[in-house]
């Protein structure tokens, strides 16, 4: 049968009733934000993977390439979200060129959705779909169970709370692009700031029905700086007790050094085989 | 997926979770009801999804279109609904363009049935479905969470429904006119909302007569008084 094989799961279960701890999945705290505007849409996220308490890497992609015209921001576990991306961008792909049509936001959503339903919530995907198609400009949210929604702006991940906060309050209708990209960028500085699982720079990706362009690194409020002291230790810090050199001609005292024959190769062991 | 802090060991070693919703799932505590009246059917809906404590969404739609005068009211979790759903719209789209003419609403609420009793140990759905067609007018059909089907004069439910049975009841008339039924869902509506945590937004109603459907919209910065859309 394809698909997961869950006995290791049965496994974690029963020694979880005995009082085992369990092992942690890896997963990427998160800002992801969208929102619509006059003429396209934005999307961004900031840029900080997390593994438990540890930051994994202080400046990741979260936003993903579907097709040209539509693109997808990333919260939950990071194998997943990048995977599943990028099976459905080929699926997509397949589908726009047997169809001789320009892929549909709403086909890459349906696509997400069903994918995800299918595995009843075990792959943790938490997804920000956004593009234009011939039909128009489009956002939606797609949760790992399946569900989805479609606003005019949204946020999710761990930082949603704090991004939801700065559109809830500064979101008007008719944004120019200049306006939604700043609101964006800003969403995302408030996980930044406030998030513990979320920080690092702010990704963000303007789509119009023209171009996309993607803004690595839009903001970088977390720049590394030159120290202001070096913090070497000066020659001659640690004492030495002792010295002792060792000389090529002696390295058989410590070692045992076998001469190989001329043209003979290297090799291991014969390996054992059942006759 | 994470399990909770204490675990128990059924006695054939298998960890059984009773929790419906599992953790994170997205939730649509929710306050829904169709009513009937002279013209055709009515249905109602609250607007708020919930992932745990947090509002998910504050304007969803869960009034969904199946067919040109068929919608259903989604109750449970939203991507259990809103696959059901998805797959009911395009069996009856199939059955449409099969048979050359539209499915009842009957019909609409036995494929739901199907769906709905097949996949009961997988599913947390809590479905009404409402309907007009030219021979039967309008109908109320509900489905609750075993996959059982109730042809009602109208119907409440999700988690604001209990504080509104004996509104619904003493108020409910047999044949209203369509101005006082969607008085009577507003009103009702309000009731739930005010009284039912999960539950709140706006208020989305969907009218379905021989003349189609027909959208409102009332939204609580005028205490649901205006009709939007």
């Amino acid at each position: 049968m394809p698909g997961f094989d869950f006995s290791n799961y049965n496994r974690n279960a029963a020694l979880h009733a005995r009082g085992v701890p369990l092992p942690k999945a890896t997963s990427t705290g998160t800002t992801i934000v969208g929102c619509i505007y006059d003429g396209g849409v934005v999307i961004a996220a900031d840029t900080r993977a997390t593994s438990g308490p540890i930051v994994a890497d202080k400046n990741c992609e979260k936003l993903h390439f579907i097709a040209p015209n539509i693109w997808c921001a990333g919260a939950g576990t990071a194998a997943d979200t990048e995977f599943t991306t990028a099976l459905i961008s080929s699926q997509l792909e397949l589908h726009s060129l047997s169809t001789g049509r320009k892929p549909r936001v709403v086909t890459c959503m349906t696509m997400l959705k069903q994918h995800l339903f299918r595995y009843q919530g075990h792959i943790g995907a938490y997804l920000v779909v956004a593009g234009v198609d011939p039909t128009g400009t489009h956002l939606f949210t797609v949760h790992a169970h399946g569900s989805t929604d479609k606003l005019p702006y949204v946020t999710m991940g761990s930082g949603s709370l704090a991004a939801m906060s700065v559109f809830e309050t500064q979101w008007k209708p008719q944004l120019n692009k200049e306006e939604a990209m700043k609101l964006c960028s800003q969403a995302i500085e408030a996980g930044i700031w406030n998030d513990l699982g979320s920080g690092s720079n702010v990704d963000l990706a303007v789509i119009t029905p023209e171009k996309t362009t993607l803004h690595r690194g839009f903001v970088k409020p977390n720049e590394r700086t030159q120290k202001l002291k070096s913090y070497k230790f000066k020659r001659g810090t640690t004492a030495v007790l002792n010295e002792k050199v060792i000389k090529k001609e002696e390295m058989g005292n410590y070692i045992s050094v076998v001469e190989l024959a001329e043209e003979t190769p290297a090799s291991g062991d014969k390996m054992e085989v059942d006759t | 997926m994470e399990f909770g802090t204490s675990g128990v060991l059924s006695e054939d070693g298998i960890h059984v979770d009773m929790d419906r919703l599992k953790k994170g799932e997205v939730n649509l505590g929710t306050s829904i009801m169709a009513v009937t009246f002279k013209d055709g059917v009515i249905l109602g809906a609250d607007s708020r999804t919930t992932t745990g404590a947090y509002i998910a969404n504050r304007v969803t739609d869960k009034l969904t279109q199946v067919h040109d005068t068929i919608w259903c009211c989604r109750s449970g979790s939203a991507a259990d609904t809103q696959a059901v759903a998805d797959i009911v719209q395009y069996q009856l789209g199939l059955y449409h363009m099969v048979n050359g003419r539209p499915p009842t609403t009957q019909i609409a609420a036995a494929v739901f049935q199907e769906i709905a009793y097949a996949n009961k140990d997988r599913l947390t759905a809590g479905l009404i479905i409402a309907g007009w067609d030219a021979r039967h007018g309008g109908q109320v059909y509900n489905i609750p969470l075993g996959g059982s089907l109730h042809k009602q004069p109208y119907s409440i439910g999700g988690s604001g429904s209990t504080y509104i049975y004996g509104y619904c009841d003493a108020n409910w008339k047999e044949g209203m006119e369509e101005a006082e039924a969607v008085a009577f869902v507003k009103e009702a509506l309000k009731e739930a909302i005010k009284w039912d945590g999960s539950s709140g937004g706006v208020i989305r109603m969907v009218v379905l007569t021989e003349k189609g459907a027909d959208r409102h919209l009332y939204l609580p910065d005028s205490d649901y008084k205006v009709r939007h859309q």
